[in-house]
């Protein structure tokens, strides 16, 4: 428990160095667009992987499920959009993320810091917490809401394919229900969640990397431990949103 | 100048420094030597400020860098160049971005005037034509020399070197050694350079301190060094055959 607030306390110090004012704003806007593309752009591929086949098999479990004369079959359509805004596009996306960009990072940091680069620049008279870390939250925070969209998309799409191809219900039936009782907010809401997953994931991520100290194992080390704790993270504050948003 | 007043560096409980005091000059290269494991990094980073000490006073030229907060201290470094035991350049730029990147964050200069200094640097340091390749892609003799042109890219008044010759080969050592010698009184620079490797002494010394289980157990200079009766100094200078020759010849 000590251990634990030891730890938490570390993080805020970091975070109050990450997000101290930057030397110069033209090098971080560079190193912005350089990491949306590193951490952003090069995940759309997973992240559309992940939601196709999740938009179908949650279509095709509603299905079977709600096999009942009493039942539209346009609520299939309806509950696939649901668990996709709700919580797949965000949370379990943030989590194969985590898995992915955490991982990424905390080794890349880890790495930096044993090979002697993050001293170099310190020497050098830059704020490495600032310099290495900053660029990446920016980045996520804006680029993950964009993922999430692309998920809930490829996603619903899915569904409709098999709908359409399985033949167990109409796509127009589908369709039908994709648009009933549709509320924009809570598009909203799986946005912000996307933010504060990926501000979760890149800033724990870092701080195990920036503080990883010793060999390759460290690193290894470190990098696990980015990827279980900003995971548990995610389901933690996952709870928290919903708490706040949806009561 | 650089000096330093009773240093004392603590880790886990255990003195790593134990009350070192030292003194360099300005357009000399001086040099910290001892068996591995003696406390010659934990010196050269507790100078710079990456480590905190836990006693003692450090001074570049008058200034008390200890008593420095943290932006006070960003205006020194701007000034100190440091050579890492591994090169510590970034992975992921290429060389010529490593060594703009720091004209980019702490000057207004045109991108072609960086660019000449960038050229200007490689060239002092005989890589002409390296700029785009990755750190992934020297050798290690040639990562050394960039991490070279990295640290006189400001033109810094103190260089401090984490041995910059080990994992060379002798006649590469050489010419490492001699560049830096050669640029240390070319921009009276004050040069602190760590080895355990006696070839350097004997070559570029000028003034050498020797630690030894993280305490000063001798200085002098490379004349004196070998007509010294300290003992743990003597198995560590005569470990190496070219010193022991050196020593007959006298
Ligand atoms: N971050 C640290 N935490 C704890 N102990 C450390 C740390 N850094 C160094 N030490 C200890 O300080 C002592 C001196 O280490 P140092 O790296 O200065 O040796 P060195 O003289 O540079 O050796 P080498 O020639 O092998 O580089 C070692 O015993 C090491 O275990
Ligand atoms: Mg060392």
């Amino acid at each position: 428990m000590i251990k634990f607030f030891d730890t938490l306390g570390r993080y805020c110090l970091l975070m109050k160095k990450v997000f101290s004012r930057p030397e110069k704003w033209s090098i971080y806007r560079k190193r912005i667009v350089f990491e949306m593309d590193a951490l952003g752009y090069n995940s759309i591929g997973i992240a559309a992987i992940i939601s196709i086949f999740m938009g179908a098999v949650v279509t095709l479990q509603m299905a079977i499920n709600l096999e009942s004369p009493f039942i539209p079959r346009s609520l299939i359509g309806y509950a696939t959009r649901e668990t996709m805004i709700l919580e797949f596009s965000s949370t379990v996306v943030a989590l194969i993320l985590a898995g992915k960009v955490g991982s990424n990072i905390a080794s890349e940091i880890g790495t930096m810091r044993i090979t002697e680069q993050i001293d170099a620049l310190e020497i050098m008279g830059i704020n490495s917490a600032s310099y290495l870390i900053m660029p990446k939250i920016v980045a996520t925070i804006f680029f993950f809401p964009l993922l999430t969209i692309l998920s809930m998309v490829i996603g619903v799409f899915g569904g409709w394919v098999v709908a359409g191809f399985t033949g167990i219900m109409m796509p127009d039936d589908y369709i039908e229900g994709l648009f009933y009782a549709f509320r924009p907010l809570s598009i909203i809401y799986s946005l912000i969640k996307a933010s504060v997953f990926a501000y979760l994931i890149t800033s724990i991520s870092g701080f195990f990397g920036y503080y990883a100290q010793g060999n390759s194992l460290e690193v290894g080390r470190a990098s696990t431990k980015a990827v279980v704790v900003s995971s548990i993270a995610i389901l933690v504050f996952n709870l928290i949103l919903t708490q706040i948003f949806l009561t | 100048m650089i000096r330093g007043e009773n240093i004392v560096k603590i880790f886990d409980g255990r003195r790593v420094l134990d009350d070192v005091s030292v003194l360099f000059d300005a357009g000399k290269t001086n040099l910290i030597i001892g068996r591995s494991g003696s406390g010659k990094t934990v010196l050269l980073k507790s100078l710079v400020g990456l480590h905190e000490i836990d006693e003692g006073n450090i001074y570049f030229d008058d200034l008390c860098y200890t008593k420095l907060d943290f932006n006070a201290r960003k205006a020194v470094r701007k000034d100190i160049g440091m050579i890492f035991q591994g090169g510590a350049l970034l992975d992921s730029s290429t060389v010529e971005d490593n060594i703009r990147l720091p004209l980019d964050l702490f000057t207004e200069q045109s991108f072609e005037e960086k660019m000449e200094r960038v050229n200007f640097c490689l060239k002092r340091v005989n890589l002409p034509n390296a700029h785009k390749l990755y750190p992934a892609e020297l050798s290690g003799g040639m990562i050394k020399r960039v991490a070279i042109a990295r640290a006189i890219v400001l033109n810094p008044k103190y260089l401090f070197c984490d041995e910059p010759n080990s994992g060379l080969d002798p006649m590469t050592s050489i010419v490492i050694d001699n560049l830096i010698k050669e640029i240390t009184e070319e921009y009276n620079i004050t040069t602190i350079v760590n080895t355990h490797d006696m070839n350097s002494v004997m070559e570029i010394g000028e003034k050498i301190v020797f630690i030894h289980e993280g305490k000063k157990w001798w200085e002098g200079t490379k004349h004196d060094i070998l007509q010294s009766d300290n003992r743990e100094l003597n198995d560590f200078v005569f470990a190496s055959a070219m010193a022991k020759r050196a020593k007959a010849n006298m």
